[in-house]
């Protein structure tokens, strides 16, 4: 087989296996829950058939494993089970399934992560070859010293700041992000202007860094003084010669930042009441409703560990020396 | 004109040497700098930066040894104002439910610091006691150690630590038992990658040869030469784990009411920016504690960066 088939199938299996014990963590956290939780939803007063109905339900009556396969069955099949709340101690049910509560909520999250990633993914690159261009000067200075800092700022510092400058001082964008489903593409895009702008000078840093120092780092090799000593303009220098070696480390690097998003947005959207999944996840914790915690858990995890997926195959795929084996 | 000048460099040096004796070198008595003296050195070598970071991090450590005497009121005290101005009574206005919020930015920086501190702490116990275990019992143990660490490190921590707390309930003992164990992943597959290098030395073997238990190589053979990137380690986990308790506090599930802590003061003042146009120091109030965060861990960072400058022989010679 070829050796760059046979490294993505082993990475990809790899991923599986993660895969499948991250759930069978997320699904273990709901055996770890102290008491018979069944009373502190139900409340006090839940009358013996309610509880032993609910513990049914929660399957609480079968053993694990058989537990585990019907849980991760219907996840497969997109039922997430029923979400906590909305539940009562005298049996009446107003409890929603936990599929509807994400949907809705998840297509918001890509919505804002996918308009970061349009914004923050090229401008990083620009930055990122300037700065390797116009090594050392007041240009390269400014924008490390900037990066630096941004990156050692909490996400909700740089959001207050952004919202007291450009919300309060001078209101060109809205604070509240509450986006609705039936809003018109560009109020959609003017409401998630500052969130995106958030999330964006914090992954921007990251990936401008790393873009230059793989290009500096390629810099020093013997083919680009070939290259320089042939006669090549700096610009095809660095567009021709130098990119396309780069193009494994500045992958990896943006689906890694990209992951990172994952985690940024969840502080993100609760500062501007973004309607997004982080935001479910937090709410969703504070009142204790596991079955949604486990779902957006399950969601987050899977994305992270599918994005890394995909920087290690695409690190693979565009390996040279793997693709041109002796 | 050159030439002359040449000659008398010459001569200069042979008189140098004449007054150089090896035997005199060899018999001279040897004085080994002291600690303290070494540390002198590299302290007066250090860069702006570093003691930027030095200063701020002795400012903050001040400020949380002696809060109770640096804070005009104290950490839960109600004032009938909430929302009170800056100036007269309260440096800094008071918050939402009146208490002051300069006397709650000096205790903050006590139970914030302290909390991470006791985290970053229990998880270099854990991590990096497992992690040189792992490294010198290189059996299954190893291999079981490594292979759950790679599973526990496919879960982004935030998410992974909100799930936990959202079954242990978020009190302080949970939240630090959660994130230190979260947190000692990292430590230990950084201690476990040094400290396998150091476990095939000679003296290593000769020292289990001469019968030492596990307890004495570990700390007395393989700790002390693998300090130098564990300690950079500590001040980086530490501003981690830091913004990571910060983040919880300020999405309400770190750090309970009343202790005062810097994120959820964020969180609770945070409606006052909406007059920043009125008032524009009534919009600072949210942001002094994110403001506090933000610089220890920009100083943090910085005398990391020295540190591991100064112990990797690192020089800017270009």
């Amino acid at each position: 087989m070829h050796p760059v088939v046979s490294t993505v199938l082993q990475r990809l299996g790899l991923g599986a296996i993660t895969l499948f014990f991250v759930s069978l963590i997320i699904f273990a956290s709901i055996s770890m829950l102290p008491g018979d939780f069944t009373q502190a939803v139900l409340g006090q007063a839940a009358t013996e058939e309610t509880v032993a109905a609910f513990r049914k339900e929660l399957g609480l009556d079968l053993p694990a494993w058989q537990r585990y396969f019907d849980w991760i069955g219907a996840i497969a099949t997109g039922d997430l089970g029923t979400s906590f709340s909305g539940r009562s101690a005298s049996g009446v049910d107003r409890s929603r399934p936990v599929a509807d509560l994400v949907a809705p909520r998840l297509w918001n999250t890509l919505f804002l992560a996918s308009m970061t990633a349009l914004i923050a993914v090229p401008l990083a690159l620009f930055l990122g070859i300037t700065t390797a261009l116009k090594r050392n000067s007041v240009y390269d200075r400014l924008a490390n010293a900037t990066t630096l800092t941004t990156i050692s700022f909490p996400e909700f510092f740089v959001a207050y700041i952004l919202i007291v400058v450009l919300a309060s001082i001078f209101p060109v964008f809205p604070s509240l992000a509450n986006v609705t489903a039936d809003m018109p593409l560009g109020e959609r895009l003017y409401k998630t202007a500052l969130p995106a702008l958030t999330l964006t000078l914090v992954i921007v840093a990251h990936m401008m860094r790393m873009t230059r120092a793989a290009i500096i780092n390629l810099l020093a090799s013997p083919y680009i003084e070939m290259a320089r000593l042939k006669g090549v303009s700096p610009t095809n220098v660095i567009l021709k010669h130098a990119l396309p070696n780069a193009w494994a480390p500045i992958a990896t690097v943006i689906a890694f930042n990209l992951a990172y998003l994952v985690v940024g947005v969840v502080v993100v959207e609760v500062v501007f009441v973004y309607p997004g999944i982080g935001q479910l996840m937090v709410d969703a914790v504070t009142s204790r409703d596991i079955p949604v915690v486990q779902a957006c858990a399950l969601i987050f995890a899977a994305t992270y560990i599918l994005l890394n997926l995909l920087a290690d195959v695409i690190g693979i795929v565009t390996n040279p020396r793997l693709l041109h084996p002796r | 004109m050159s030439t002359t000048s040449d000659q008398m460099s010459e001569t200069e040096s042979n008189a140098q040497e004449e007054a150089y004796s090896a035997a005199g070198e060899v018999g001279m008595q040897r004085v080994r700098r002291t600690r303290w003296q070494r540390m002198r050195i590299s302290l007066s070598k250090a860069p702006l930066s570093a003691w930027f970071g030095m200063i701020v991090i002795a400012a903050y450590l001040f400020t949380a040894l002696f809060a109770p005497l640096l804070a005009p009121y104290g950490e839960a005290e109600v004032f009938a104002t909430p929302f009170a101005p800056w100036g007269g009574d309260h440096v800094f206005g008071t918050d939402q439910i009146g208490r002051d919020v300069f006397s709650r930015l000096i205790y903050g920086a006590r139970n914030t610091m302290g909390i991470a501190l006791a985290t970053t702490i229990l998880s270099f116990i854990i991590g990096g006691g497992l992690g040189l275990v792992a490294a010198i019992n290189r059996s299954w143990l190893d291999q079981f150690l490594s292979r759950f660490v790679d599973v526990l490190m496919a879960i982004p921590s935030l998410i992974f630590a909100l799930m936990l707390l959202s079954i242990f309930g978020s009190t302080i003992t949970s939240l630090i038992i959660i994130i230190a164990v979260l947190d000692s992943t990292r430590v230990f597959r950084l201690t476990r990658s040094v400290a396998i290098n150091v476990v095939v030395m000679d003296y290593v073997e000769a020292a289990k040869l001469r019968g030492e238990g596990l307890g004495w190589v570990m700390r007395k053979e393989i700790l002390p030469n693998i300090m130098p990137p564990l300690v950079a380690e500590f001040g980086l986990r530490f501003s981690f784990v830091f913004l990571t308790i910060a983040a919880l506090s300020f999405l309400g599930l770190g750090i309970q009411p009343p202790t005062a802590d810097w994120g959820s003061m964020v969180r609770d003042n945070a409606s006052l920016i909406q007059f920043a146009q009125y008032d524009l120091t009534a919009a600072f109030t949210p942001l002094l504690p994110a403001a506090a965060i933000a610089l220890l861990t920009v100083a943090v960072n910085f005398v990391v960066d020295w540190f591991l400058h100064q112990t990797s022989g690192l020089r800017d010679d270009h």
